[in-house]
């Protein structure tokens, strides 16, 4: 809000570059607009060519065919239970353990922090053909547990937790030790409630991760009852040309980017301030 | 301190001695990372090594045996073209797409960097594309890219120009993907670069206002000199993501035409789950991972250095 920051650009270069930046803008949505208009287009003229874009006739059959025909119901729930999962279990495995590394001193306990630290540093790649053998043996493709769980091991949300724990004065809980309250009665009652800021960052982002995830999720499930929705739009998408047809694919786009996008509306400053938190530390 | 209790947390209030939690270190207090250590060991270091171990496996899956083959697997890898190739494609893709997110994204930061409603729109606009799926995301641009019936060709006609097949002609592919890449996910660092420009103290550019100094003076002088690490962790958070590239090479290219656009990681992928060669497969993400560790590991001392200061 300071008038510093707009000193940097004043008067009319300052309307020239905004103007263009809303022309830049306006290019940037135009894909989505595009394939918005297609997908009201009956498939029949969009086999032929996509020109009748601009003209009617429109119809809703892409849409209705949704409800009829495709697991898309089915995938949305998959993913939201996973992106749940997700979440809520890297929410109590970091709390707990960010309070473990900032608070409760044991024996070793740097070398394992350093030791998890590292961690961030091996890509899903590195150890993806190694994690299926695991869930293969296992027997566990094609469940819940085999796509929520690999995400569960990352070190991301530790490492995020343990520098929120270590910023809050160790007077608040060293009054509490004096108050004979236990360690965990301490970490529940008194810091726990003070981390809510943390937590809905990285809640955001390891929701929003689990839910666009497409690597571990398309070789876990591949049964099409277990695809997440981002591992069943892309099945769709494969062979569309032969059965479903274009408008309908881009129907399924539209509907299935849609919960995400309302979301992101709605909250839009915690997500990018999630996302951009999430980057940087 | 010398409480013998191993669980404090089952202290009563009915004891009278400090039996509360106690400062120092007791072997209890490891129980909080517990929970999380396992997973960590189960799913990461325990794969980690048992990919390491995979990948010196010589793999039979008709019998369902596997033996030692030491390096073999990746002595067969750097002889293998489409390897190479993959690694070359990788490299190209990350050169292509790094210096777009930052130009790109620290353009748009600059010029949006106020705080009028149009300004937070448009920054809404450019980041909202970000939170779609790469399904979704490449399913918008194959009707962008179709040579007959996509958007772009429509408009190269309208022009009177010759469309172009973006995804089936070897020189555009990746560039193609490079495209799609870069406006799903420009909104990051252009986030990040906000969010640098906004920790820059105004009377900096006060000063140089009265000194006369023109927009691009500040910018050098002033801007570039205060987002100096931004920058930095920018360029490597990017280099790191981008050599991860898949979900878009597999669903807009299928790596084609005539491997031209795949990357490491659908080489891994199919190697691995489509013709099941699991030791080559995982001999190959060993290789990335080296190439990706040493660029995680200078993130990681870049934005620690960052927090230092």
């Amino acid at each position: 809000m300071a008038a510093s920051e707009r000193i940097v650009g004043r008067g009319i270069g300052n309307k020239v570059i905004l103007a263009s930046v809303v022309l830049v803008a306006i290019v940037w949505m135009l894909p989505i607009a595009w394939v918005l208009i297609l997908s009201f287009k009956p498939n029949s003229e969009l086999m032929i060519s996509t020109a009748s874009a601009f003209h009617p006739p429109y119809t809703l059959k892409n849409y209705t065919d949704i409800f009829q025909t495709s697991g898309v119901f089915r995938w949305l729930w998959n993913s939201a239970v996973v992106s749940v999962g997700v979440t809520v279990g890297i929410l109590i495995l970091s709390s707990l353990a960010g309070y473990g590394f900032a608070r409760a001193e044991f024996k070793g306990r740097d070398v394992i922090f350093i030791l998890v630290l590292l961690g961030l540093a091996v890509p899903e790649q590195a150890v993806i053909i190694a994690r299926h053998q695991i869930f293969s043996d296992l027997k566990m493709h094609n469940t819940y547990p085999a796509i929520i769980l690999p995400g569960l091991s990352s070190a991301f949300g530790v490492f995020l937790m343990t520098q929120y724990f270590k910023a809050i004065p160790k007077d608040i809980d060293e009054a509490a030790m004096l108050d004979n309250a236990s360690r965990f009665k301490i970490f529940w009652k008194v810091l726990l409630p003070l981390t809510i800021p943390a937590q809905a960052t990285l809640g955001i982002f390891s929701f929003l991760g689990a839910w666009n995830d497409y690597l571990w999720p398309l070789i876990s499930a591949t049964k099409p009852e277990m695809f997440t929705i981002t591992v069943g739009i892309a099945s769709t998408q494969t062979n569309f040309a032969q059965s479903e047809g274009l408008g309908f694919l881009m129907a399924q786009a539209i509907f299935a980017g849609l919960p995400v996008f309302v979301v992101y509306l709605f909250f839009q400053k915690y997500i990018v301030r999630a996302v951009a938190g999430a980057a940087i530390t | 301190m010398t409480d013998v209790t191993l669980s404090p947390g089952k202290a009563t209030a009915a004891v009278k001695r400090p039996t509360g939690a106690s400062i120092g270190p007791r072997w209890s207090n490891a129980l909080f990372v517990a929970p999380y250590l396992a997973f960590y060991l189960a799913l990461l270091v325990y794969p980690l090594f048992k990919g390491i171990w995979m990948s010196m496996l010589q793999s039979d899956m008709f019998d369902d045996t596997s033996k030692f083959a030491g390096l073999a697997n990746y002595y067969r890898l750097f002889n293998d073209k489409v390897f190479i190739g993959s690694v070359w494609n990788t490299i190209w893709f990350v050169v292509m797409t790094v210096p777009a997110f930052v130009a790109i994204g620290l353009l748009l930061a600059l010029a949006l960097n106020r705080s009028d409603r149009t300004s937070a729109t448009l920054r809404a606009i450019f980041f909202g594309t970000s939170v779609l799926s790469v399904t979704i995301v490449t399913i918008i641009w194959k009707m962008m890219y179709m040579p007959g019936n996509g958007a772009i060709a429509g408009i190269m006609r309208f022009f009177g120009m010759e469309p172009l097949a973006f995804t089936t002609t070897a020189s555009l592919a990746l560039p193609a993907i490079a495209i799609t890449t870069v406006w799903w996910i420009i909104g990051l660092p252009m986030m990040l670069f906000l969010a640098a420009l906004q920790q820059i103290p105004g009377e900096l550019y006060e000063a140089a206002a009265l000194d006369n100094a023109s927009r691009w003076r500040s910018f050098w002088s002033i801007t570039m000199p205060s987002i100096r690490r931004t920058l930095l962790v920018v360029v490597i958070y990017e280099i790191v993501a981008q050599f991860q590239l898949f979900g878009q090479a597999l669903l807009l290219t299928q790596g084609g035409p005539n491997n031209a656009s795949r990357p490491i990681v659908l080489f891994i992928y199919e190697q691995g789950f489509r013709s099941w060669n699991l030791g080559y497969a995982a001999a190959a993400s060993e290789i990335l991972f080296i190439i990706m560790a040493v660029a995680a590991l200078a993130q990681f001392f870049a934005s620690r250095k960052r927090v230092e200061e």
